[in-house]
């Protein structure tokens, strides 16, 4: 049967299976050889909180989506086309998301009798029709396959089985005309030392590219070509390795030692893990014995004189809190990342949201304002995690960045930027008594940033104190004044509003006037873009801004939301950017606000855009 | 750490800050800071090295009358804040002054992780038994029964053993002193000075508001009754050479010296864990008199130098860092 070959723009895959089946691994190969071939991509992994479930149960299916385009694209994907279920609760659990008319690939081996009733199927829907009109099924045998492709290799079966993700994954690398080199070689690496799983291995995923070639059952293939990107040398990367990335970046910029001192949290424990292997840097990673320590001690490394980073998610920065307020009376400098999920407690913690904004903001007792900076893709958040640094060492103040579950684990091709274009940081160390002081004023500011100067021990002739006490501006030392007091809560906010001066003028994709203005924060900003997009080429006069700095807000948004009749603003949380934008510019904002622990859905947005486009 | 620089020999005064101190009149902390205040200059360190941290509570006052380097932070946090100062800049003498509520109450999880690490810093834990600064109410040290404003019946916690606490967190210098007695004082914090790793110093301190005389037995006129000093090689004597301790079985026993002669006595090693829990047990016992001086230690590498070498390890295995080089790794791929 002759084969055909259609090119599309775009396709939206989903691996789903069980948490041991290699799912992760699966859409992580799958993603670096389309960044490899060319292709813009977006991935969006969603595994469960249990390490593993039991096997074949729903509370145990992991799944790894990805869209892969020969365009620009902003988000993992709504919906996938095509869905490979590695079981039948896989196929339970994701089949209401595939499109109409989509295809599924599933291995028909693990469809028994007592995995159907796992998943609460009463008859097998391989065998009752139920998938037929609706779907293209491909139903194959890849235990049988994977065992016949690693014949002679004298492996046990359970090994062998193990391969299975690999067949299944050389399936689709048949179907999207993909290379197999990258995979190899990859695997190759990674299983040095045992050569014999490499083979079964490749043998699986050539085993698997072989099936789509020569089985009858695929007709058509499908061609995606390379995106037009700016030029430069990429890489594929998600967003806590660029967050870990950025902080090493500022700190070499800054020419200080990285201190961090975490608490391991689900989704942001691999920012530490990144930390930690970074010891040719210099970097010194505390795991300390619990949150507060962790935050406890960046406070102290910061006063000796280390670049100060703390990275944690909702339930950390809540334990986290009182000792944020000592950072911010002391005026020291310190980045504190929030890598956001599911909440409130511990909710859901492999999941998004963008639920800890107003924590973010006023979670902490007095008036305690921070600088807030959120990263809007898994590439950016090495971007923003740079200038969050930037300005905690230029202003002398505790920096918030906030990311979320989606970005921390979501990848992109990532154009790898050039160190000396970043922009140069600045600190406010000193190491004599400043002219014409006779005695050490721990608190006597900076005029353009409110910067107080950073004294660190072991300097000569600066030993000062300084603590959660008020401070008598200038001098620091202890000062309960009445007026001191009033003074001072003024300048802590006067600090953050400093901060203005440092954010570049707002962006609007669009027309810098119109119907609607699609405003959002964080992760939620590639839905947005999307959104934006798509209504553009409907006509309809809608543009997007995508904040990056949230405290202090950008000094020409206020001129910018008036130029729109109407501000739509999607958020993945019950609504906390449009209360501060309501309160800053008593505007009449509306909200986008579904808190499903994915990111919002493009289709889902524009639906909503077009109630207020009439 | 220890080694000695050359510059002009500092005094006592070198070490006062201008900060009016302000705990009430009569206060055990008063005696503690003039020690350290003296003591500090004999280390022949530059002032700029030292730092004091502490948490909150009366005690935790005490880096504020220092003219060094200081962090009075929050309630509980400051061993793991000093644990920053120490991680990131390991030359530095870092102390910790702390209480008994801010130490083994809210801070206690990190008394326990900081022990076991074998931090190299000096923690100075002010035992009043009270909480002073609140105004009176029962501390984790505080006897059964306790009558305060938060206890008008009486507490009914038991009390915390710090030492013995410390040693099942894996300490490595143990000691314990008491405000009024100022030369042993001093000697124990020149031993905790000297200490490479967490060295822990239990200080009994009287507070003359809200606890008074809670200490009065190991203070006043028959103190040497009731207070054994725990001399590294020697035989446990106390009362002036009239009474000794003797174990019987695991089981010390006070003796009198007509009965029996110095080598009957339990001599005391400092470096001896075992020893050390059973005399940790001695505290506030009703026969035993209480033990002071160092009670336990021993040198064991310290996590901050530990640190510090996986650092240079690595940049010899390795070489430094190159992170243009890091950047650029992975799969990558030229758009042109």
């Amino acid at each position: 049967m002759p084969k055909t070959t259609k090119t599309l723009d775009l396709a939206v895959i989903r691996f789903a299976g069980d948490s041991g089946d290699g799912m992760q691994l699966t859409g992580g190969r799958f993603t670096d050889t389309a960044a490899v071939v060319g292709n813009d991509i977006s991935t969006l992994p969603d595994y469960p909180a249990e390490i593993r479930a039991p096997a074949g149960s729903l509370a145990g299916v992991s799944a790894f989506q990805i869209q892969f385009s020969s365009k620009e694209i902003h988000t993992p994907g709504d919906t996938p086309g095509v869905l490979v279920a590695m079981n039948p609760a896989a196929l339970k659990v994701h089949l209401p998301e595939l499109i109409r008319g989509g295809t599924i690939i599933v291995n028909a081996d693990a469809f028994s009798k007592k995995n159907l009733t796992f998943a609460g199927f009463e008859t097998n829907p391989l065998e009752d029709g139920s998938l037929d009109d609706e779907y293209i099924v491909y139903s194959v045998e890849m235990n049988k396959m994977v065992t016949h492709a690693c014949k002679g290799m004298d492996l046990p079966a359970k090994i062998v089985l193990r391969t299975r993700n690999l067949f299944a994954l050389g399936i689709l690398y048949w179907m999207y005309d993909r290379p197999l080199e990258p995979t190899e070689n990859w695997l190759e690496t990674k299983f040095a030392k045992k050569p014999e799983i490499a083979e079964a291995n490749k043998r699986a995923l050539n085993a698997g590219y072989n099936y789509g070639n020569t089985a009858e059952i695929f007709t058509t293939r499908y061609k995606i070509e390379k995106a037009t990107l700016p030029s430069g040398t990429y890489r594929n990367i998600n967003g806590n390795y660029a967050t870990a990335l950025g902080v090493l970046a500022a700190a070499e910029k800054a020419n200080l030692k990285v201190f961090y001192g975490g608490y391991p949290i689900t989704p942001a424990s691999d920012i530490l893990h990144a930390m930690s292997s970074w010891k040719q840097f210099g970097v010194k990673t505390f795991q300390a014995e619990d949150e507060i320590a962790g935050i406890a001690s960046t406070i102290g490394a910061a006063f000796a004189g280390n670049f100060a980073v703390t990275a944690t998610s909702g339930p950390g920065v809540a334990l986290k809190s009182e000792a944020l307020g000592l950072a911010i009376i002391t005026e020291l400098p310190l980045l504190i990342i929030n890598v956001q999920r599911g909440g409130p407690s511990t909710g859901l913690p492999t999941k998004t949201e963008q639920s800890d904004l107003l924590q973010a903001m006023y979670g902490r007792n007095g008036e305690a304002p921070m600088p807030i900076i959120a990263a809007a893709t898994p590439g950016d958040c090495f971007f923003a995690a740079y200038e969050a640094a930037r300005v905690a060492l230029k202003y002398m103040t505790p920096v918030f960045l906030l990311t979320d579950g989606y970005l921390a684990n979501g990848s992109e091709p990532w154009k790898i930027p050039s160190l000396d274009k970043l922009p140069d940081i600045e600190t406010n160390l000193i190491d004599a008594l400043p002219d014409g002081e006779e005695s050490f004023l721990s608190y006597q500011r900076d005029a353009e940033t409110f910067g107080r100067p950073w004294a660190i021990p072991s300097v000569a002739g600066l030993e000062h104190r300084i603590g959660g006490l008020e401070k008598k501006d200038g001098s620091g030392n202890v000062c309960y004044e009445p007026d001191n007091h009033h003074q001072m809560t003024v300048i802590r906010q006067e600090k953050v509003n400093k901060v203005v001066q440092e954010i570049a003028p707002t962006r609007i994709i669009g027309e810098t006037s119109g119907d609607l203005l699609i405003l959002s924060w964080g992760g939620a900003s590639g839905t947005a873009r999307s959104a934006t997009e798509q209504l553009q080429e409907e006509g309809f006069a809608v543009s997007h801004v995508n904040l990056r700095w949230i405290n202090p807000l950008p000094s020409d948004l206020k001129d910018i939301l008036k130029q729109f009749k109407k501000v739509l603003i999607p958020e993945i949380n019950n609504g906390q950017l449009i209360k501060i934008i309501r309160a800053e510019y008593l505007i009449d904002a509306v909200g986008y606000n579904v808190v499903r622990g994915k990111p919002l859905r493009a289709s889902l947005l524009i639906e909503k855009a077009k109630e207020w486009l009439g | 750490m220890t080694e000695k620089i050359e510059f002009a020999p500092l005094t006592k005064k070198d070490f006062v800050s201008d900060q009016a101190v302000r705990w009430c009149p009569g206060c055990g902390d008063y005696a503690i800071l003039a020690q350290t205040q003296k003591n500090m200059p004999t280390f022949g360190r530059k002032k700029e090295d030292f730092v004091f941290v502490s948490g909150i509570g009366c005690s935790s006052r005490f880096p504020y009358y220092m003219n060094t380097y200081g962090f009075h932070s929050i309630h509980g946090r400051a061993l793991p804040i000093a644990s920053g100062v120490k991680l990131a800049n390991p030359d530095l003498s870092v102390w910790v002054v702390t209480g008994d509520g801010d130490a083994l109450s809210i801070g206690g999880n990190h008394f326990l992780h900081t022990l076991r690490r074998n931090m190299d810093l000096n923690i100075l834990l002010f035992n009043n038994r009270i909480y002073g600064l609140t105004k009176g109410q029962y501390s984790p040290t505080s006897e059964v029964g306790k009558i305060t404003k938060a206890s008008p019946f009486g507490s009914l916690d038991y009390p915390l053993n710090p030492p013995a606490v410390a040693l099942g967190s894996q300490a490595t210098f143990v000691a314990r002193t008491i405000d009024r007695w100022q030369s042993h004082l001093a000697s124990m914090m020149e031993r905790a000075y000297h200490h490479s790793g967490g060295s822990f110093i239990e200080v009994y301190q009287n507070c003359l508001i809200f606890n008074d005389n809670a200490f009065e037995s190991y203070t006043g006129a028959d103190k040497l009754e009731n207070v054994i000093e725990l001399k590294h090689g020697e035989p446990m004597v106390f009362a002036k050479g009239t009474k000794g301790i003797k174990l019987d079985g695991f089981t010390p026993k006070v003796v009198s010296m007509d009965e029996f002669s110095l080598d009957d006595l339990l001599v005391h090693d400092e470096t001896n864990l075992d020893l050390a829990n059973i005399i940790s047990n001695w505290t506030s016992h009703p026969i035993l008199p209480e033990p002071i001086g160092v009670i336990y230690a021993i040198n064991k590498p310290t996590y901050n130098e530990q640190v510090d070498k996986q650092i240079e390890t690595t940049i010899d295995n390795i070489g430094p860092g190159d992170l243009e080089k890091l950047l650029n790794s992975g799969d990558t791929w030229v758009v042109e």
